[in-house]
């Protein structure tokens, strides 16, 4: 890999424009609005062409003020044609951002002729030449789209800051803030007008297409790793970041290795921000798949090892000793088992509890150890203390009554269990007239 | 010259416009169809991420091409690329809005960006391959009709015609999905496999689109024609009728273009032309059309102007008002709670309609027409007063509000059915309810 200073402006605009974009787009996320910034970033393009045709050049200030026109015409169309055509917003989008962007790709073919501009650094971004324009500031050689990013990130900032409390109540809870006198619709439609500046600044660096994953896909990834909003942005903003920087190194490093030259660095970006998310959808620590799997599975480890102990518990009231037996088939055979027909979940629930030193194995039978056995009375416990409950305060028939209470027994804590207790007339009998073992034992596996 | 060539495009006397055209025109029509499905299902920009993440799919097939040796430019490989890609994007988005609490919005946005930039990618890559041409694989992302040659235009044709016979077979089935779903499962149709069949018939039309209109405009074929005919019925099958008419018209004009001025990208050129008809349908539309909803909601607040007039000069006369303009125009004015202008103009409409006249400058008086329908008007607003307040138990005080609404729009029907349910009025103007007084504000 050669590194130039070449290299290191398109890593600076990059970066510039990843988290310019993130900024603004991880509202668009929060508000479920990821493709308006779609429908913007491609509608956009019209107006880039207008103002080229116009200028005769790149850039200028034009551009932007065309930009903020079409980012509202956008938002305010498409809820135009929404309401009218009674058709849902997608599709409302979908034609108002098709048009714009067939006529923006007409003109541009049609100004291509006169001006050096290639439709595909339009559409794809042309980072590597972002280098060769420089303007000086301060007496500062700086590339042109460095700077143009530089003030777009100072807007966005700047508006963010100042407006962070309004924007937060608009976007959470839209009612709210007219009430507090904060007017929604001009929040709106303010957002609809940076996401498009933005569009602008950030387009000549990944193009007005790849936009949109710089508009998404951090805010996207963020969300999945964290819950409140200021570290939302900033995760969102640092993850743009990374994928920026990140993507060029790919662009130039990858393609080699399997023998090819190296290829877009705005392509390889967005590829870097899918692989950010998807890492993020599988490990992320609450919301990832894997984590929500983990989840699960415990949850269901711990029901079935509080059914096997309430089974027990039952077998040793049957059998009035203190801890009861049984066989594996026993188990799969007794009265509403949970177990039938789940022999490889029964048999690992027996060796979990086993090891926690819940259960033990004697001649080919199970039973629960002085401690297993007390959590199994509590389950029972709280599992007839609900029928007494259904039965008589909520007049669930009795057929019903085992399938209601068998559910909640297993999410029923302490705290509730005594206000059960305190709730009934009778704590000794259940519906059915079995007895309800005493309130004294204590289980540990409760809430686990 | 012009007028020439032009007659020569539009009766289709080139060879090869005639098999481009042939293309477009059944995709126009496969996409009209489909898409109104599509549209009713509110699954529209599923297509705009299908047809995104159809690009490295094409550019994909096109490495593998070339590493084992075959043309690159064959179609059916590219289109099967295509397909494999456009389905794993689909499958992509559907994963994502199923394991996190994303809406699908953002899941949609992902999966377009995302694919598309590996698209772009893998295209960075092929265009510094040495030996490898990679001209063609540009008119994926923009559309260039003018390269279909006989074979493609034959491929797009008879997968469109599949598609358009597909669609007619199920669509009693494809009805229902649509509008009621959860009835279709209970009444036993196997509901996620016509889903299936229905987003297949989705990516199937985005992949063969992909050639003529271009990977970031198909979504229109798909978009532009159900959502311009919505504008046009509320019905379905005269929607699916005319969403396929658009289409077509849409695919004929677009390639006609082309073929006269071949520099403008297609693809754009088609989506304009859908656009223009999409355009016609939003203003001038039968029945949501701007122009059509407009003047409806003029006529109604005319006659509600009308009629509140009416009856608030009746109740005047009713009361005992006095001869005085200057007092009828207070009580009116206080009653109705409107302004000055709003009052002149409501009495101009009356006067030109000879419902009203004046001798000078005195009070306003009924014609024998209009103290008719004065009354007319009075008695079914208080028909509907008492009614509410007897059979509806909604308190006096609030009937008058929602009879104000409703008086409007009570038809001869109704009005029947109100004499049936309160005969002790016969035909007279029942008494007000409320306590006509011209003094006091109304409750």
């Amino acid at each position: 890999m050669i590194w130039t200073s070449l290299d290191t402006w398109i890593v600076v605009a990059a970066v510039l424009a990843g988290m310019t974009c993130a900024l603004v787009g991880s509202f668009l996320v929060l508000k479920k609005m990821s493709m308006l910034g779609d429908a913007i970033s491609h509608a956009v393009l019209p107006g880039i062409a207008v103002a080229f045709m116009i200028s005769g050049t790149h850039g200028g200030s034009g551009m932007f003020v065309g930009a903020a026109i079409v980012g509202i015409l956008t938002a305010m169309l498409v809820e135009l044609i929404h309401r009218h055509g009674k058709v849902e917003h997608g599709a409302a989008m979908g034609v108002v951002f098709s048009i714009l962007f067939a006529i923006g790709l007409i003109l541009i073919e049609h100004v291509a002729r006169d001006i050096d501009i290639h439709p595909d650094h339009v559409l794809m971004g042309a980072v590597e030449l972002v280098p060769l324009h420089v303007v000086s500031v301060m007496g500062l050689e700086l590339p042109r789209g460095v700077v143009v990013l530089i003030t777009m990130l100072l807007i966005d900032v700047t508006a963010v800051a100042v407006l962070f409390k309004e924007l937060r109540i608009a976007i959470f809870d839209p009612d709210l803030a007219t009430t507090l006198g904060i007017n929604a619709t001009f929040m709106h439609y303010l957002l609809m007008t940076l996401v498009a500046m933005t569009t602008v600044a950030a387009f000549e660096v990944v193009g007005s297409i790849l936009v949109i994953a710089m508009l998404i896909v951090p805010g996207a990834t963020a969300w999945l790793l964290t819950r409140r909003l200021l570290p939302f942005i900033v995760t969102s903003v640092l993850v743009a970041a990374a994928a920026a920087a990140l993507g060029h190194v790919a662009a130039i490093t990858v393609p080699p290795l399997v023998g090819f030259e190296d290829t877009s660095t705005a392509g390889s970006m967005a590829v870097v921000l899918g692989t950010l998310f998807f890492v993020a959808f599988l490990f992320a620590p609450e919301r990832g798949v894997v984590a929500q799997g983990w989840n699960q599975l415990r949850l269901r480890m711990s029901i079935n090892a509080q059914d096997v102990l309430g089974l027990l518990a039952r077998a040793a009231e049957r059998h009035g000793v203190q801890e009861g037996a049984l066989s594996v088939q026993e188990f799969q055979a007794a009265e509403r088992s949970p177990f039938s027909g789940r022999r490889s979940q029964l048999i690992t629930t027996l060796l979990l509890l086993r090891v926690r030193g819940l259960a033990r194995r004697r001649q080919g039978r199970y039973c629960a150890s002085a401690r297993g056995g007390a959590v199994g009375r509590d389950l029972l416990r709280t599992h007839r203390l609900l029928e007494r409950y259904f039965y008589d305060d909520a007049h669930v028939e009795m057929n019903e009554l085992h399938t209601a209470a068998d559910y909640l027994e297993h999410y029923t804590d302490r705290t509730l269990q005594a206000e059960l207790a305190k709730r009934s007339r009778d704590t000794e009998t259940d519906p059915r007239g079995n007895l309800i073992p005493g309130g004294d034992a204590a289980g540990d596996t409760k809430g686990e | 010259m012009i007028t020439e060539r032009l007659i020569r495009v539009l009766t289709l006397a080139d060879y090869n416009t005639r098999i481009v055209m042939f293309g477009t025109i059944t995709l126009g029509i496969a996409g009209g169809i489909v898409g109104v499905f599509l549209l009713l299902r509110r699954r529209a920009l599923l297509a705009d991420a299908v047809s995104h993440a159809a690009l490295p799919g094409v550019a994909g097939a096109f490495l593998l091409t070339v590493a084992l040796g075959g043309d690159p430019r064959s179609l059916p490989l590219l289109m099967t690329g295509a397909l494999v890609s456009g389905l794993l994007g689909m499958g992509c988005v559907l994963m994502i809005s199923r394991f996190t609490r994303l809406s699908q919005d953002a899941a949609l946005g992902i999966v377009l960006s995302v694919f598309f930039g590996l698209g772009i990618a893998l295209l960075g890559i092929i265009q510094k391959m040495s030996g490898a041409p990679a001209a063609g694989l540009d008119s994926f992302i923009y559309g260039k009709a003018a390269t279909i040659i006989r074979e493609d235009a034959l491929l797009i044709g008879s997968v469109a015609l599949a598609i358009i016979l597909i669609t007619g077979l199920l669509f009693k089935e494809f009805r229902l999905l649509t509008f009621d779903p959860e009835f279709a499962v209970g009444d036993g149709w196997p509901v996620q496999r016509l889903d299936l069949i229905l987003m297949a018939l989705v990516v199937a039309v985005t992949v063969i689109g992909l050639q003529a209109v271009g990977i970031i405009l198909i979504v229109a074929i798909l978009i532009l024609p159900p959502v311009a005919a919505r504008f046009w019925t509320d019905r379905l099958l005269p929607m699916v009728f005319l969403s396929a008419i658009f289409g077509a018209l849409g695919g004929w004009i677009g390639t006609s273009i082309s073929a006269l001025a071949p520099r403008l990208p297609a693809g754009a050129v088609i989506v304009v032309s859908l656009g223009s008809l999409f355009l016609v349908s939003f203003l001038f539309g039968a029945d949501r059309g701007v122009i059509r909803v407009i003047h409806r909601t003029r006529a109604t607040a005319r006659r509600t102007l009308r009629q509140h007039l009416l009856r608030a000069f009746f109740e005047y006369e009713e009361s005992g008002g006095s001869a005085d303009a200057e007092e009828q125009h207070h009580y009116v004015a206080r009653l109705r709670g409107w302004g000055t202008s709003r009052y002149h103009r409501a009495v101009r409409m009356l006067a030109r309609d000879r419902a009203i006249y004046r001798i000078a400058h005195g009070p306003w008086q009924f014609t024998a027409g209009g103290r008719a329908e004065a009354a007319r008007i009075t008695r079914n607003h208080r028909l509907w007063e008492v009614y509410l307040l007897e059979h509806a138990d909604i308190a006096p005080a609030h009937v008058d509000y929602g009879a104000d609404f409703i008086e409007h729009v009570l038809g001869d029907e109704l009005v029947a059915e109100l004499e049936r349910a309160l005969p002790r009025f016969g035909k007279t103007v029942p008494q007000s309810i409320h306590r006509i007084d011209r003094t006091e504000q109304r409750p």
